[in-house]
C-alpha cells in the first residue's frame, strides 16, 4: 500500500517465477503489474512528470533553470509541511480545517517574541512549537476524547486562531526578522571548501543521500533473502537503482549549480524521510491506517483509537507552527492574512496524491507528490503569467481529474 | 376454510457461490397467520425477500401465485402495490421525522408537491389508533420505544392498504409486554381480513397466534404443520427444524480429557450486560461459563440469545452497559476492561461480523494479520518489514490462504479465506483462550472442514476454545461440552455425549417464564 521514495513497492509487486532469471517479457510483466497495483500513486508521479515536460517546453526551458528550481522549492516548502501533517489526519479518518488560521498564529507569536520582546530566536523558536502542540493537543482532545467531529472543532479552531492572529498583531503587520530565523526560509547551506563552480555541500549531501538509498535498497534486498521470501530479479532490481539515482543526482546538479539546496529543503527532506518511515514502519504508523480504515475492528484489535487520533491533531499543530516560523520567515514579517486557505491546498494536495475522503488510505509520498504538482501548477502559471483567476479554475479542475480517475480507475477494477 | 391467497412453487435462489434456496414452496390461506420456522440461515428471511420484490423477478427460479395470478414483481414498490408489506428485522423509521412523517413516508398525501399537513395528521391518528397507539402523530420516532417503533411501523404498512403482512421476527427486540402487544395486534388485524406471515423462533409465539407453520431447513421447505391439531407439539416442530444426519463433514476428534486438577482457563461468574441504549433490558442475564485449556465448549442459542454480546463484553468491555460479573484466567481474578487488558491477558475473541469487525478491508493480507501482535514483529516501536511478512507469508501456507501474495487486500479474498485471515491474527496474537464467533457464516464447505481442523489444531495444543455457533451439527461434531443460551439467559450444560440436536433445541427455544 504505501510506498516511499526508497520504498520497497516492486517487492510487493508478485514476484517472478526464476528469481533472477526473469526474460524480458516476464520483467514487463512485472513492471506492469507493480504499475496496477500502486495506480493511483504512479499516475501521480507520471502526470507530474509529464506537466514538468508541458511547463518546460512552454516556458521555453525557463522552469528547470537551477534559480527557478530553487525557488519552486522554497515557495512550495510550508504547503508540503502541512500536507505531511493533513496526510495523517486524513489517513485517520478526519480532517483538520484550522491550519492555515495555526500557521498565522504561530507565526505572528514568533514576531511579538522576536521583534516586540527581543528574545533570542532559538528560544522563540521553541516557544512556538510547544504553542503548534498545544493547540493541536487541545483540538486533539475535543476529537479524540469527547468525539466532536473534527469537522466542527476545526472549523471553530480556524476561526478562532485567525481571530487570535489579529488580537497579537493588532491588525499590523510585524518584523522583521532575526537573521538567524530569517534564514530558515530564505536560507541556502553555506559554501564551503574549494571552487568547484558547484555548491560543494549541496554535491556531498546529495551523493551521501545517493550512498544512502542505495546502500538501503540492497540491504533490504539481502534481508528478504535471508528470510528467505522472494525477490525481484536482479534486473528489475538494478533498473531500480539507476532510476533512483538519475533523480537524485539531476536535483542534486540543479540546486548546486546555482545558491545551493535551501536550508527549509534539508528541513523538508527530513520530515519526508522521517514521517514516510513513520508511517510505513511504525507500529503508530501502523494504528493510523487501522483506525481509519475500519475503527471497530482496530478497537476490537486493541489499538487504543483514542490517543492515536489524539497524537495525529497534535502533530499537526506542531507542524503548523513549522510551516508558520517559515512563512513569517520568508516573508520576513508576520501578517494577519498570512496562511490564507493554506488547510486548503493541504487537503487538496492529500487527496491529489490518493489520500481517501473515508480515510485508510495514503502515503507520504502521495502527499509530497500532490503538492508538487500544484506546486508546478502555480509556479508554471506564473511564470506564463497566467492571472490568478485561470489559475485558480486550472487547480479546481486538476483535483477534480485526479480524484476522478481514481474513482473511475476504481470502479473499472470492480473494487 | 378460505383458499390460498398467495403461492410460492419450487423457489431456487442462488448467491455467487452459495444456494440459499434450493426447493421451497409455501401456500399460505387467506385470513390466516402463517408461521414460518427454521434455524438461522435455514432460508427464511431469503424467501421473504423473493416474495417482496427486493430479490427482483429474474434473480430466482420458480413461480409465485398471489390472489390466483401470477406475479412477477421488479422491486419492492411492485409488491407492495399488490398489498404485500414487509417489516424487516432492522427498523426502517427515519428517527427524526414525525410518526406522521413517516408512516407516508414516499406515500405523502399532496398536491403539487406540497404536504396536506390536515390530512397528513387526521389520516395518521387513525392509523395509530388502529395499532392501538395514543401517541401524537408529530411525536418524533425518536421519542418512543422500539416497542411502539415495531407499531408505527405495521401503521405505516397499513396505510398501504396491507392484504398480506410479513413480519421478520418481530418480537427479537421487544421486552416480555410489548411482544405481547405486538402479538395480539396481529390477531387483531386477522379479525379485519389481513393475512400475516411471520417469521419466529419462539414456538410459545407461533402457538399463540399462528395457524399453520412452514418449517425450511437448508433451503428446503420441510413440511407445514397445522398449529392447532393436537399433533403438532412443540416437539414435533423442532425436530422438523433439526432433522438431518451428521455426515463426515468434521475432523476425526478425540475428545480431549481436559486436565482435571488445574483451574479452568477462563471463568466467567455471574455476567449481566445491559442494553447500550435500552437501559432496561438484560441482554446477558446472570451466565456462568467455564473452559479449561484443551477442551473445546460449544455456546448455542439462536438469535438475539446474547451470545455474542456476552462474549465482546468479557472481552473489553465492547458491548453494551455492564452490570456485574467477574473473569477468571487460571483461577486469579483479571481485569478485561480494555481490548488491550484482555488481549494481554491471552484472551482473542474472533467476530462473527468479519467485514465489519474483524478486517481492515483495504489493507493487504500482511498487514491485517500483524496489527494485533505487531510488537511480535517489531523493536522499539519500529516493524521490521522482512520479519513482519515472513509471519504472515507462514501464515498464508499453513491456514492454506488462497492468495497470490500477502499483499493482497483482504476485501478482494472469498469469505472462507478472509475468515483464514482473521484466525491467523489471533493465533499469530498467542492467546490461551480462543472465543470463537460463528467462525464458519457464510462460507463455503470445503472452507468450513479446514477451519474445523485449525480449531481441532488448536485445542490439541493445549488452548482453550469457546465455540459460539447456531449451527447444531457443527457443535455436536466439535465439542466436548455444550452451554444452551436464551433470551440472555443461560438454559443448560451438556457433556458431548448427552447432546443431541434435539435436546439442545428445546433448550434454545426456551423461554422466560419455563426457565423462571
Amino acid at each position: 500500500m504505501s510506498t516511499d521514495v526508497t520504498d520497497k513497492s516492486p517487492a510487493a509487486a508478485p514476484p517472478g517465477k526464476g528469481g533472477g532469471s526473469a526474460t524480458g517479457g516476464g520483467m514487463l510483466q512485472l513492471v506492469l503489474d507493480g504499475l496496477r497495483r500502486n495506480m493511483r500513486q504512479y499516475g501521480m508521479l507520471i502526470a507530474l512528470g509529464l506537466l514538468v515536460i508541458l511547463f518546460q517546453v512552454w516556458t521555453d526551458g525557463d522552469l528547470l533553470l537551477p534559480r527557478n528550481v530553487s525557488n519552486l522549492v522554497l515557495q512550495n516548502s510550508y504547503i508540503l509541511i502541512l500536507a505531511i501533517g493533513m496526510m495523517l489526519v486524513i489517513i485517520a479518518g478526519h480532517i483538520d480545517l484550522s491550519v492555515g488560521s495555526l500557521t498565522a498564529f504561530t507565526g505572528a507569536f514568533a514576531a511579538v517574541l522576536t521583534v516586540q520582546h527581543d528574545l533570542p530566536w532559538p528560544v522563540a523558536l521553541v516557544l512556538c512549537l510547544a504553542v503548534g502542540a498545544a493547540a493541536g493537543a487541545a483540538q486533539g482532545f475535543l476529537i479524540a476524547y469527547l468525539g466532536i467531529p473534527s469537522f466542527i472543532v476545526t472549523l471553530a479552531g480556524m476561526l478562532m486562531f485567525r481571530g487570535l492572529t489579529e488580537m497579537l498583531l493588532k491588525g499590523q503587520t510585524l518584523g522583521p526578522f532575526p537573521d538567524g530565523l530569517q534564514k530558515m526560509g530564505n536560507g541556502f547551506l553555506p559554501e564551503v571548501g574549494p571552487d568547484t563552480n558547484y555548491h560543494n555541500i549541496t554535491l556531498l549531501l546529495g551523493f551521501a543521500l545517493l550512498t544512502f538509498a542505495v546502500l538501503q535498497e540492497v540491504r533490504d534486498r539481502k534481508r528478504q533473502q535471508e528470510f528467505a521470501l522472494e525477490v525481484v530479479p536482479r534486473n528489475l532490481f538494478l533498473l531500480k537503482l539507476v532510476a533512483i539515482s538519475a533523480a537524485i543526482l539531476t536535483v542534486t546538479m540543479l540546486l548546486a549549480s546555482y545558491k545551493g539546496a535551501p536550508i527549509i529543503l534539508l528541513v523538508l527532506g527530513v520530515l519526508v524521510v522521517g514521517y514516510g518511515y513513520v508511517m510505513r514502519n511504525a507500529v503508530f504508523g501502523r494504528h493510523i491506517y487501522a483506525i481509519g480504515g475500519n475503527l471497530p475492528a482496530a478497537k476490537l484489535s486493541g489499538v487504543k483509537d483514542k490517543k492515536v487520533t489524539f497524537l495525529v491533531f497534535l502533530n499537526m499543530g506542531v507542524l503548523a507552527a513549522v510551516a508558520g516560523l517559515v512563512v513569517a520567515a520568508r516573508l520576513n514579517a508576520a501578517s494577519p492574512k498570512a496562511g490564507l486557505s493554506f488547510e486548503l491546498e493541504a487537503i487538496a494536495s492529500s487527496f491529489i496524491g490518493g489520500a481517501s475522503m473515508s480515510g485508510g488510505v495514503g502515503t507520504i509520498l502521495g502527499a509530497i507528490i500532490g503538492g508538487l504538482v500544484l506546486g508546478v501548477l502555480n509556479n508554471g502559471m506564473n511564470l506564463l503569467s497566467v492571472g490568478t483567476d485561470w489559475q485558480q479554475v486550472i487547480k479546481g479542475m486538476a483535483l477534480l481529474i485526479a480524484v476522478g480517475f481514481d474513482v473511475w480507475n476504481k470502479r473499472k477494477s470492480g473494487s | 376454510m378460505a383458499g390460498p391467497v398467495l403461492e410460492m412453487r419450487s423457489i431456487v435462489k442462488t448467491f455467487p457461490g452459495v444456494k440459499a434456496l434450493s426447493d421451497v414452496t409455501l401456500t399460505v390461506r387467506q385470513g390466516e397467520v402463517h408461521a414460518i420456522c427454521g434455524e438461522n440461515g435455514a432460508g427464511k428471511s431469503t424467501l421473504m425477500k423473493v416474495l417482496s420484490g427486493v430479490h427482483p423477478h429474474g434473480s430466482y427460479e420458480g413461480d409465485i401465485l398471489f390472489e390466483g395470478e401470477t406475479v412477477r414483481f421488479k422491486d419492492i414498490r411492485a409488491s407492495e402495490q399488490h398489498g404485500i408489506v414487509i417489516i424487516h428485522q432492522e427498523l426502517a423509521l427515519s428517527p427524526y421525522l414525525s410518526l406522521a412523517e413517516n408512516i407516508f413516508l414516499g406515500n405523502e398525501h399532496a398536491k403539487g408537491g406540497f404536504i396536506n399537513w390536515r390530512e397528513t395528521l387526521r389520516h395518521a391518528t387513525e392509523l395509530l389508533r388502529r395499532v392501538g397507539l395514543t401517541d401524537h402523530p408529530e411525536t418524533r420516532v425518536t421519542d418512543i420505544g422500539v416497542g411502539k417503533q415495531q407499531l408505527v411501523e405495521i401503521a405505516k404498512a397499513l396505510s398501504k392498504k396491507v392484504k398480506l403482512l410479513i413480519l421478520d421476527e418481530p418480537t427479537a427486540a421487544l421486552n416480555d409486554e410489548d411482544s405481547d402487544k405486538l402479538l395480539d395486534l396481529i390477531l387483531e388485524l386477522k379479525k379485519q381480513g389481513i393475512t400475516s406471515i411471520i417469521i419466529s423462533h419462539k414456538l410459545n409465539e407461533i402457538r399463540k397466534v399462528a395457524d399453520s407453520v412452514t418449517i425450511i431447513r437448508d433451503g428446503h421447505s420441510i413440511e407445514t404443520l397445522d398449529v392447532k391439531a393436537p399433533e403438532t407439539t412443540e416437539d414435533r416442530i423442532i425436530s422438523g427444524m433439526v432433522g438431518r444426519d451428521l455426515d463426515h463433514r468434521f475432523p476425526e476428534r478425540t475428545p480431549h480429557e481436559a486436565e482435571k486438577g488445574a483451574a479452568p482457563a477462563l471463568q466467567i461468574r455471574d455476567w449481566t450486560v445491559h442494553h447500550p441504549i435500552d437501559q432496561q433490558r438484560k441482554v446477558v442475564d446472570g451466565v456462568s461459563i467455564e473452559v479449561r485449556r484443551g477442551e473445546i465448549v460449544g455456546i448455542a442459542g439462536l438469535m438475539g440469545a446474547g451470545r455474542t454480546e456476552l462474549a465482546m463484553s468479557v472481552f473489553g468491555r465492547s458491548y453494551g452497559r455492564y452490570a456485574g460479573g467477574t473473569v477468571l484466567k487460571d483461577g486469579k481474578e483479571i481485569r478485561t476492561k480494555t481490548v488491550a487488558e484482555a488481549v494481554d491477558h491471552g484472551i482473542a475473541y474472533v467476530t462473527e461480523d468479519r467485514k465489519h469487525y474483524g478486517l481492515n478491508l483495504i489493507d493487504t493480507i500482511n498487514r491485517n494479520i500483524s496489527l494485533t501482535a505487531l510488537s511480535k514483529v517489531a523493536k522499539r516501536g519500529v516493524v521490521d518489514e522482512q520479519q513482519e511478512r515472513q509471519v504472515s507469508e507462514g501464515y498464508r501456507k499453513s491456514m492454506n490462504i488462497k492468495a497470490p501474495t500477502v499483499f493482497e487486500p483482504v476485501g478482494k479474498l472469498s469469505g472462507g479465506n478472509q475468515q483464514k485471515v482473521v484466525l491467523s491474527k489471533w493465533i499469530f496474537a498467542g492467546p490461551d483462550v480462543l472465543i470463537l464467533d460463528e467462525p464458519t457464516r457464510g462460507i463455503d464447505v470445503g472452507a468450513k472442514f479446514e477451519i474445523y481442523t485449525v480449531i481441532d489444531q488448536l485445542a490439541a495444543q493445549g488452548k482453550a476454545v469457546v465455540f459460539i455457533s447456531s449451527e447444531l451439527p457443527e457443535l455436536l461434531g466439535m465439542c466436548d461440552r455444550i452451554y444452551t443460551m436464551a433470551a440472555g439467559r443461560l438454559t443448560g450444560e451438556f457433556p458431548r455425549a448427552e447432546a443431541t440436536q434435539e435436546v439442545l433445541m428445546r433448550q434454545m427455544t426456551k423461554d422466560k417464564e419455563v426457565t423462571r
